[in-house]
């Protein structure tokens, strides 16, 4: 396939971006999006020209590094995948493609398509934990049953990979999505109830903090999200937090 | 020169530990906090003992170039984590999983180390399920558990196929906690180029902060290296792309030993490589072997006709398929341990008999175990003279319900439906049992240098069995390294603040300046992807599954030719004051172009079959055997650790003889 790519440049947090329009040339169907992006660097490194950054790590989509808009939606056409999933048998031949970095007022650009999503953990340090010692002395993990139901869906809660495709998808940059998926892990489990009311309370602080915004229920996030997480997780964030505040 | 005492304390086995723990130097509480220590990575080996460490009082300072401890790269792992809890009553013990692990890796592991592994493996449970770790549960609400790769009892703990995940994210929201006291300052986006020693002690680090481009220094009473292992040095791999052997190399020049760099483990149900493009290959669950039948076309003229696209699979009828497994190894079948699969896998490819458009795949296939399932279910519904398609339909849906996500995950690389035509698999690298050599203490050769997890050498032998990696990475973490470490900081609560305004920071960090503007001012025609692929190919075509004497001394040539080629000519775009990924690849493959040719050596002076190496020299002549791996346990029963001298080639080797006093030394036979 030949494509046009339109990708945002921007040399660093300081400086303005810019689109810039790139063509490659016989890229394969089998490829992922990564890999394209490959193609099109090392064309740009022998033409003298500074590639596009971009991250990534594992490519398995499990890390939650790599973070792109692509053609307005976060990661790309398809369901459920992160961009390093995305396979360009999605595209066609001729395709113009966008890409640009995910954008909120929390997310800042660190140059062309890496953006800061250190919000998150300032969130996750403000209370996503258990305060349980590590050295050693902690009971017979059988000691407490959880039932099945309870721990598949704190399961299902704890898949969040902390992309942010939540946010960079809302209208109103909002992390809800993201927090509910943490407290609701925490929320589901035997452990640590005792500080849930302060957990839930410092966290959505964090939130607002950082500057996300808030949830107007339109549900783009839970479209977008690459790990499945349910709306749910938000109305139990809710719940937890009237909890905590009466 | 440092020699090697591995420090194992006497007494039998069983109170090693115990003994150990009871007899060294404790650090007051108070004094902790005058306690200065540095922990480079932040996966599950050093997230743990990050956070540790900072729940003991000491101040950490943790260093991971990813942009959150989170996305370090044990996220990936998928299958789960060993303890010795008999938690089933299948009779399982510390003693056992101990016995299992020696003999897995072949008995070429620390007897000591691993036995202590064992011990504290059930405590790493207890302490994840504390932290919220949503492990999988029976219907009684007790914790499940499943057996892994040639193991009787059932061990693995498990969660769904993301157990890597989340005991990562246990770790790390153990670090939150500390982060949060202000017990840990955590450096994200920072890599680091070099160790400082004072002394020929290791007080702190030079790291570059990957945003803007800023070297800095760290000093700290103690150095842990967590970085993991150096998988990629073959380019591809089911690694992260961004795993790398950095850390690990530049203490190794700093007086650190490197032990048994050959020891890389195969794994042999990858998804296989499509095209030249190619950044990464994707691990397809072991647990696939439990159902699936491999073969290849018995035919040359079918082989070629399905690399061309001519042939499809399905269309080929049962008697012109070589089922090679089950042909070879009659007794374990499709079920061989993970180097003979991979081995065999190649050894059919390498005859002209692999399926895909390179050459290299095999075919992994379900059509039988769904028509055995589908007839199971049929009978269980009462249905008489089902069809075809029904029988199809319900053995489909049992298949499913075991391996939905990875067919799904399959599907969507290949976009090949697996239900319907045989998954293609191909095995890949995957996980280094070789790295820096330590002591029981964990202690390199440098004093007051640590390392732990993947990094080190110590517990895996010549093969890794599933489900252990991370066992290690958290024992480390979690309760070995927080004791040891206490033992040698004992003696320095008197020392204070270490500076950074010193000649030996000074000198240091010259040198890492000095390598990184060469980068940026070489200028040549040629780009660090170009070196690292062609490194990783002498890497898996001389160095891989398969060795001999011949192709070792080539390779050991051709590194070094590319590796002088790679410093005339390499182009490294950009500045070295930005964010800037081709000059944080350019040292990384620097450093696996010297790691590649000690690699070869190290495997040069192993002649003999082991684990998952296959020393083509060294092969069973006769009896039932015949042509099968053969140890050598009267010359090899040692570790290699290997001094920096200069040039790889010029590096000396030094012996630690195992002893096995608790285990006897028997040869594998899966005939
Ligand atoms: C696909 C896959 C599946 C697996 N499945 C299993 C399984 O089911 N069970 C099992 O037991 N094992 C499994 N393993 C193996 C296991 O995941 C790893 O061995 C283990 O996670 C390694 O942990 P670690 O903490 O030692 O290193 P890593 O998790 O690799 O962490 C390395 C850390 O070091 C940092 N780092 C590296 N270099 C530098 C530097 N120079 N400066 C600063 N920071 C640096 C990184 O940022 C990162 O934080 C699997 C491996 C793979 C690839
Ligand atoms: S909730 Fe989904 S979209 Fe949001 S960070 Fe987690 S995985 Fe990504
Ligand atoms: S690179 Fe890790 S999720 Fe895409």
């Amino acid at each position: 396939m030949n494509l046009t790519l339109k990708i945002w440049r921007q040399k660093d947090a300081s400086s303005k971006g810019a689109m810039v329009e790139y063509k490659v040339t016989d890229i394969s169907e089998h490829m992922s999006f990564l890999e394209m992006m490959d193609v099109l660097n090392e064309q740009l490194i022998n033409t003298g020209e500074a590639p596009v950054a971009f991250d990534h790590d594992c490519r398995e989509g499990i890390c939650g590094m790599c973070s792109m808009y692509i053609n307005g939606q976060a990661h790309g056409p398809d369901r459920g995948v992160t961009t390093c999933q995305l396979h360009m048998r999605s595209f066609k031949d001729g395709d113009v493609i966008t890409i640009e970095p995910f954008r909120a007022a929390a997310f800042p650009v660190i140059k062309d398509l890496v953006v800061d999503r250190t919000s998150f953990d300032r969130i996750q340090h403000a209370g996503g934990y258990i305060s349980v010692n590590t050295s050693g002395n902690t009971q017979d993990a059988n000691a407490i049953p959880i039932s099945k139901h309870a721990a598949d869906e704190a399961m299902d809660a704890a898949v969040c990979i902390g992309c942010g495709a939540c946010v960079a998808t809302c209208k109103n940059s909002s992390a809800m999505l993201f927090v509910g998926a943490k407290v609701s892990q925490y929320a589901l489990l035997p452990q640590g109830q005792v500080e849930a009311p302060d957990r839930v309370k410092n966290m959505v602080a964090q939130m607002d903090l950082e500057g996300f915004g808030n949830c107007t229920n339109t549900g783009a996030c839970e479209i977008e999200c690459p790990k499945g997480i349910s709306l749910d997780t938000i109305a139990r964030m809710n719940r937890e937090l009237m909890k905590a505040n009466i | 020169m440092a020699t090697l005492d591995s420090k194992v304390p006497e007494g039998p086995i069983k109170d090693k530990w115990t003994n150990y723990k009871n007899h060294i130097e404790l650090v007051n509480p108070a004094n902790k906090r005058h306690i200065d220590v540095i922990v480079v990575g932040t996966g599950l080996a050093g997230g743990s003992a990050a956070a540790t460490l900072a729940e003991l009082g000491y101040n950490v300072k943790a260093f991971a170039y990813q942009d959150s401890p989170r996305r370090a790269h044990s996220i990936a792992a998928q299958g789960g984590i060993n303890a010795s809890k008999n938690y089933m009553g299948d009779g399982d013990s510390d003693y056992r999983l101990f016995y299992d692990t020696v003999k897995g890796g072949d008995y070429r592991s620390r007897e000591a180390n691993v036995y202590r592994l064992a011990e504290v493996s059930g405590n790493i449970i207890d302490q994840c399920v504390a932290q919220g770790v949503p492990f999988a549960r029976d219907y009684g609400g007790l914790l499940d558990n499943r057996s892994f790769g040639g193991v009787l009892v059932s061990r693995t703990f498990y969660a769904k196929g993301q157990t890597g995940q989340q005991l990562l994210l246990g770790a790390y929201s153990a670090m939150n906690r500390q982060i949060a006291r202000g017990k840990i300052e955590m450096f994200n986006r920072h890599e680091m180029l070099d160790v400082v020693k004072i002394d020929g002690k290791a007080r702190g680090i030079i790291a570059r902060n990957l945003i803007t481009g800023e070297l800095e220094r760290h000093s700290a009473h103690a150095v842990v290296i967590a970085t993991g292992g150096y998988g990629n040095v073959y380019f591809l791999s089911t690694n992260a792309m961004g795993s790398n052997v950095t850390a690990a190399w530049k203490v190794h020049k700093r007086g650190a030993f490197f032990a048994n760099p050959c020891f890389t483990q195969i794994h042999p149900t990858c998804i296989p490589r499509s095209g030249d493009y190619q950044s990464k290959l994707t691990l397809m669950s072991e647990s696939l072997r439990n159902d699936g039948r491999i073969w290849v076309p018995a035919k040359l003229e079918d082989a070629k006709a399905i690399q061309e696209g001519r042939l499809k699979p399905t269309q080929i009828p049962e008697e012109d398929r070589d089922y090679y497994l089950e042909r070879r190894y009659p007794a374990f079948g499709n079920l061989v341990p993970r180097d003979v699969a991979s081995r065999a896998a190649k050894e059919r490819c390498d005859a002209g008999y692999g399926v895909n458009a390179t050459g290299e795949a095999v075919y992994l296939d379900f059509a039988s175990a769904i028509e055995r399932y589908g007839k199971e279910q049929a009978k269980l519904k009462g249905l008489n003279n089902p069809s075809k398609e029904e029988i199809i339909k319900l053995g489909q849906d049992i298949i499913k319900a075991k391996y939905g996500n990875l067919f799904q995950m399959y599907e969507k690389i290949v976009a090949e439906n697996p239900y319907e035509t045989p998954m293609m698999i191909y095995p890949a690298t995957h996980y280094t049992m070789g790295g820096v050599w330590v002591d029981y203490n964990l202690m390199t050769t440098v004093p007051g240098l640590y390392c732990i997890g993947e990094a080190n050498f110590s517990d895996h032998g010549a093969n890794r069995l599933g489900a252990s990696a991370l066992m290690q990475g958290l024992a480390d973490g979690y309760f070995v390294l927080p004791y040891t470490i206490g033992d040698y900081l004992a003696d320095d609560i008197q020392t204070g603040k270490i500076p950074t305004n010193t000649p030996e920071f000074d000198a240091v960090e010259n040198e890492v300046k000095e390598r990184i503007e060469f980068f940026v001012n070489n200028k040549g025609s040629k780009s660090v992807d170009y070196f690292h692929k062609k490194l990783g190919k002498i890497m898996w075509d001389k160095v891989g599954m398969s060795r001999n004497e011949k192709g070792l001394k080539e390779a050991m040539a051709e590194i070094k030719a590319l590796r002088e080629e790679f410093w005339k000519d390499v182009n490294v775009p950009g500045n070295a004051n930005e964010m800037n990924a081709e000059l944080e690849k350019a040292g990384r493959v620097a450093d696996f172009l010297e790691l590649g040719e000690l690699f070869a050596k190290d495997a040069l002076t192993r002649n003999e079959s082991c684990g998952g190496h296959f020393r083509e020299e060294s092969v069973e002549l006769e009896g039932e055997q015949k042509g099968e791996a053969k140890r050598n346990d009267e010359e090899y029963a040692f570790v290699s650790a290997w001094e920096y001298k200069g040039e790889p080639a010029d590096a000396v080797l030094h012996k630690e003889h195992l002893e096995f006093n608790d285990i006897e030394l028997k040869q594998r036979s899966y005939k």
